[in-house]
């Protein structure tokens, strides 16, 4: 009996603590579940006026495309930013990592595979390849 | 076995409590945490009190915007860069460059030339410095040096652009002692939040007469007629202007002692030499001169910070770049962006200031900065040798008894070559602001420098070849 009403009663605070946190939000794809920390507004608002606003959302440059790759992106990005969110022990200016830089540059080629075939040959996700955003660098947040 | 039961279940309840508890606690610790984030989220200040126009005291200010007045006050921490900055009393730059000296004779910079402290000192190091408790020095300085236009309003009865004259116009020390009707001192602070924030709105403007003249003039040049910053300018503009409010060549005009920004025909150096040399732009009709130069009696001209001017010709300003980009970068606390009114140099604070932009390490931009302005500085010193070695010829032929009109060419070169030099040292980068543009002026000045020192040597080789080559040419 004690029992359980202990475990009822963090259940149910973990339970309003996850809704609180509008922990749903990040299960969908909607951009403004990425902007729920108020960390993300410069890039949100970036994004609203760069010129791929019109073609891709956050997670369709930034999380693989397929389905167990791109929900083991979510779980691990998912920790990495709570983490530091809650923490605060982040160096800033944010930066992208080494593993997102790979998913994000996979996912230039997802759609742009085509029309730069004639120009990219082998792996353009070695560690000195040159990455798409090396050169289009306001394609995704506009230009600084 | 039936006694013992309930013995036995104790400690396992005992643990489920502690566990339940530590997760309840950490529920609770996660709740509070992303309820303070959200707070954070919701951007507020406190209006605790008034302030207006005439609020010069930027700790009035503080209690309403206590982030922006907390970087502030930083202005007073030592701070120093390869070339710049100092603690309570910075370097001579004679010492550093020897030939400023010479550059000086004969004017109240070669008495006292420190490197430059924070904002927090503009207004103590110009009291104490020499040129100011040794010479004579006009209200006009206090233009720049002082949160100053509640003292203008004051004397103008209203009108800031006639105080403005008046002040200058008056003594230094007389100016600096104004006090209102009440008793209470008119001229107490340095650069403060009114001087570049609306009291109501606190939006950006611009207050400096000097600079709403002298802008005014430039866009009247480049074909916009009566411009107002405050009224035209974009925010990103004047995220720039209310630096250049001082951060500029002027001159102090007439007897009055106006303080004009020479803005009329450009921002380039030769556009700025072009103005002081047009004898129609002064009330006597002939070019200006900040003082005779006591070696060679050349009338030269003295260059003071062209920050702003030099801005203008490099890769930042042409990209959009405002100075408070790299010198007021933002910071964020919580979830407000604030920009920092630690008001200094960006490599001191590289992270906020360049990688926003640059996404390299520290090192490598440390690196790129410091390869600019080691060019410069060796350039620069290249340029004083020469222009030491024009003072050593022109010095040594006034001796020898050459007249004004012989010297007159080499004179009228010392100026330009003068001008040029001193456009680059008196400007707190070290080439960084424009390095093409400030390699081109110091190669001018080395160039002008030389000429004049050959006009000087062929006087002295024209006179010991006159009996072999009799009137040959005129």
């Amino acid at each position: 009996m004690v029992t359980a009403i202990a475990f009822g009663l963090v259940g149910g605070l973990a339970a309003f603590t996850f809704r609180y946190a509008e922990g749903l939000s990040y299960l969908s794809s909607d951009p403004k579940a990425c902007v729920n920390c108020h960390i993300m507004r410069d890039e949100y608002a970036s994004w609203q006026h760069g010129p791929h606003h019109a073609a891709a959302t956050c997670v369709q440059c930034h999380l693989p495309h397929a389905f167990v790759p791109k929900w083991w992106a979510k779980v691990v990005n998912g920790w990495n930013h709570s983490k530091a969110f809650t923490l605060q022990d982040f160096p800033e200016p944010i930066r992208i990592g080494p593993r997102n830089a790979r998913i994000l540059q996979e996912n230039c080629l997802a759609c742009h595979a085509e029309i730069v075939s004639e120009l990219v040959h082998g792996s353009t996700t070695d560690e000195d390849a040159v990455l798409c955003v090396h050169c289009h660098r306001g394609v995704g947040h506009g230009a600084r | 076995m039936e006694p013992n039961a309930p013995r036995r279940r104790w400690p396992a309840l005992v643990g489920v409590a502690i566990v339940a508890a530590l997760a309840a606690a950490g529920v609770t610790a996660l709740l509070v945490n992303i309820i303070q984030r959200k707070t954070e989220a919701k951007q507020q200040f406190v209006k605790l009190v008034e302030v207006d126009e005439n609020t010069v005291d930027p700790k009035v200010w503080g209690t309403n915007w206590p982030r922006e007045y907390d970087s502030y006050l930083k202005t007073a921490e030592t701070s120093r860069t390869n070339f710049g900055g100092g603690d309570a009393s910075p370097e001579q730059k004679a010492d550093r460059f020897p030939w400023l000296t010479r550059i000086f004779a004969g004017y109240a910079f070669s008495l006292d030339y420190r490197d430059r402290r924070g904002h927090a000192y503009m207004l103590l190091d110009q009291e104490k410095t020499r040129r100011v408790t040794e010479r004579p020095q006009p209200g006009a300085c206090l233009h720049c040096h002082a949160s100053i236009i509640p003292a203008y309003r004051y004397v103008g009865k209203g009108d800031v652009m006639k105080g403005f004259e008046e002040v200058c116009a008056m003594k230094y020390q007389e100016a600096r002692a104004l006090k209102d009707a009440s008793g209470k001192p008119l001229v107490d602070h340095p650069v403060s939040c009114v001087d570049c924030h609306d009291s109501k709105t606190l939006e950006l403007r611009v207050t400096r007469p000097g600079f709403i003249v002298g802008i005014k003039a430039l866009k009247a040049h480049q074909g916009v007629a009566d411009y107002d910053p405050n009224r035209d300018a974009t925010r990103q503009e004047m995220r720039s202007y209310v630096c250049g409010q001082c951060h500029v060549e002027y001159y102090f005009r007439g007897d009055r002692k106006t303080v004009t920004y020479p803005w009329k025909n450009g921002l380039k150096v030769e556009e700025i030499e072009a103005y002081y040399d047009e004898g129609s732009n002064f009330a006597d009709g002939k070019p200006f001169k900040d003082w005779v130069h006591a070696e060679s009696g050349a009338p030269v001209l003295k260059a003071q910070h062209p920050e702003f001017e030099t801005w203008s010709q490099g890769i930042h300003a042409r990209s959009g770049v405002a100075c408070a980009d790299c010198h007021m970068p933002y910071v964020r606390e919580g979830a407000l962006k604030v920009s920092d009114h630690w008001i200094r140099s960006p490599l001191l604070n590289v992270n906020r200031a360049c990688q926003g932009c640059h996404p390299y390490s520290d090192a490598e931009i440390q690196g790129r900065v410091a390869q600019i302005q080691d060019r410069s500085y060796q350039l620069l010193q290249r340029a004083g040798g020469a222009l030491t070695e024009m003072l050593d010829a022109l010095k040594a032929a006034k001796a020898a008894g050459a007249t004004d009109a012989q010297l007159a060419q080499a004179r009228g070169l010392q100026r330009k070559a003068q001008w040029r030099l001193d456009f680059v040292a008196a400007e707190n980068s070290m080439g960084f602001h424009a390095p093409q543009e400030t390699a081109r002026i110091l190669g001018e000045a080395i160039d002008y420098g030389r000429q004049a020192q050959l006009s000087v040597e062929k006087l002295r080789l024209g006179e010991a070849a006159k009996p072999a080559e009799p009137a040959q040419k005129k």
